[in-house]
């Protein structure tokens, strides 16, 4: 890696994921206040200004913003009541703080020169591991030891359940590295490869080819934020299903 | 072999591996392109049971490409932290 | 060893140009406590605004829309309940207006006929009373027209007999002019 300073091409992909102290200083505890904190806040800001102030006229013929706003509520309340049931629909707020959080930390990490909090494993591994500890000690709550019943597949033949209550178990523990890599790699992959194509810019050659091939993969690494918090949320769903709505699934 | 001569071919082992591992992206390639061609043959076939679907359909995408990311991960960790 | 080589290709990386990302940012676990402890803070706040504010406003006015539209709906059958009495009233009133709209023609059809027939009897009275005039004033003419012929018929025999040396009474011509006039 020492020797990418002496090929001439300047690009250093990973420097947009650099966790640095906002005000000053080298060392950084776990109170200092960094650039993750700046695009957290204004994550919080963006939520806080769309479903407080956009809704504060709380009009029956909705404005714009009130209408994104209850879009996004009914799309999520659709979603849970969906997936989970009507047990599940009381767990809405912890799914729609989730999505929100996701979707508009992948939105506001497109916009240059920003930081993208969810495509550091940090954040994603806390969210999934939220998610894996949440669900698991719900359903031991609500099940008991019947939350055991999830891994024994009553309805294969006997000589194969165990077999398949281990590849149950080990598929149920990696649960959360799934959840957490699919998030902070795609947004990772994505930011990494818009920049190491921008990079070949300085070839005045390429440049046009480049500007095309950022602006595609720009509109991509859209779908790709929208989706992966799509993905995000409905896995969640999902993986409450297991815990409120029984053994079964 | 000196230790210069012995960290560069740790280094080349390090990237073939991470190039290697890579390779595994091309099966959760297929399967997600499977899912997808398979959701949109049905779809088609009943376009009204479509829109009902569309949650199994990333379900699905998701499932297999969690594999995938797996190979991805040890990419990445043969390249930066190994 | 393979992490030595790293760590001092980061230190010389380091000291070339500073600020550069070495390896994988994700993978500085010095920085992690920092991102947990902020992403815990934000995802309470997001929390509490959701739960605090946003969501139970944006559910109460889905309810209160809802609720708008079942009322808006059951006004607007009250409504269509009441235009379709209106139509009904308004064909009746449609209905008797057509039938008093007959009676006025049938009406001033027979106040019409009646004046035309009296202005034809009373023409026809004129044209008979000037016809009667006309056919008095015809006979008297004709019968002035007879009376002058046999005037002249007797002066014009007389007249002759005499030029041809006759002598003639009056009453003898008379009787012959008559004869001849009859004949």
């Amino acid at each position: 890696m020492s020797e990418e300073a002496s090929t001439g091409f300047a690009i250093h992909p990973m420097d947009q994921f650099v966790v640095k102290p906002l005000f000053g200083g080298d060392h950084i505890a776990w109170y200092t206040v960094t650039n993750v904190t700046m695009w957290m806040a204004i994550a919080v800001l963006v939520i806080a200004a769309l479903l407080m102030l956009g809704t504060r006229r709380r009009a029956i013929v909705p404005s714009r913003s009130q209408s994104v706003a209850e879009l996004l509520y009914g799309f999520i309340h659709n979603m849970v009541e969906e997936v989970t049931g009507h047990e599940g629909v009381k767990y809405f707020p912890y799914v729609m703080t989730l999505f929100l959080f996701i979707l508009f930390s992948n939105l506001l990490g497109l916009l240059p020169m920003s930081f993208t909090t969810t495509s550091h494993v940090a954040v994603t591994v806390v969210l999934a591991l939220m998610v894996f500890l949440g669900v698991t000690i719900l359903g031991f709550v609500k099940n008991g030891i019947g939350f055991l019943g999830m891994f024994w597949v009553t309805s294969a033949p006997l000589a194969i359940r165990p077999i398949l209550a281990l590849i149950e178990i080990i598929s149920y523990f990696v649960r959360p590295v799934s959840h957490s890599i699919r998030l902070a790699g795609n947004l990772m992959a994505g930011h990494a490869v818009i920049k190491v194509i921008a990079g070949f810019a300085t070839l005045v050659v390429a440049s046009p080819v480049v500007i095309g091939a950022v602006t595609a993969l720009y509109g991509l690494e859209m779908l790709v934020a929208v989706v992966q918090a799509y993905v995000f949320t409905i896995l969640t769903c999902v993986y409450l299903r297991d815990a409120v709505g029984g053994a079964h699934h | 072999m000196d230790l210069a001569a012995a960290e560069q071919f740790a280094q080349m082992g390090k990237f073939i591996g991470a190039g290697l591992a890579t390779m595994g992206l091309g099966g959760a390639g297929v399967g997600v392109g499977i899912i997808a061609g398979n959701f949109l043959s049905g779809a088609l076939r009943n376009p009204s049971a479509a829109p009902g679907q569309m949650a199994n359909l990333f379900v699905g995408i998701a499932f297999a490409e969690a594999l995938g990311i797996f190979s991805f991960l040890i990419a990445l960790l043969l390249m930066f932290a190994v | 060893m393979a992490t030595e080589a790293h760590d001092a290709a980061a230190a010389t990386h380091g000291a070339a140009d500073a600020g550069h990302a070495v390896g994988m940012p994700q993978l500085d676990f010095s920085t992690w406590p920092n991102q947990i402890f902020w992403l815990l803070v934000t995802l309470v706040a997001i929390y509490f605004i959701l739960t605090r504010v946003a969501l139970p406003r944006i559910s109460a006015v889905l309810a209160e829309r809802r609720g708008t539209i079942t009322n808006d709906l059951a006004a607007a059958e009250e409504l269509k309940q009441k235009a379709t009495e209106a139509e009904a009233a308004y064909n009746e009133a449609l209905a008797t207006a057509r039938v008093e709209a007959g009676k006025i023609v049938a009406a001033a059809r027979a106040e019409i006929e009646a004046d035309l027939a009296k202005a034809t009897a009373k023409a026809d009275a004129d044209i008979d009373a000037k016809a009667a005039v006309s056919e008095q004033r015809i006979a008297e003419i004709r019968a002035g027209a007879l009376e002058s012929v046999t005037e002249v018929a007797k002066d014009t025999a007389k007249e002759l007999i005499a030029a041809l040396g006759g002598k003639a009474d009056a009453r003898s011509i008379t009787a012959a002019v008559s004869a001849r006039l009859k004949g």
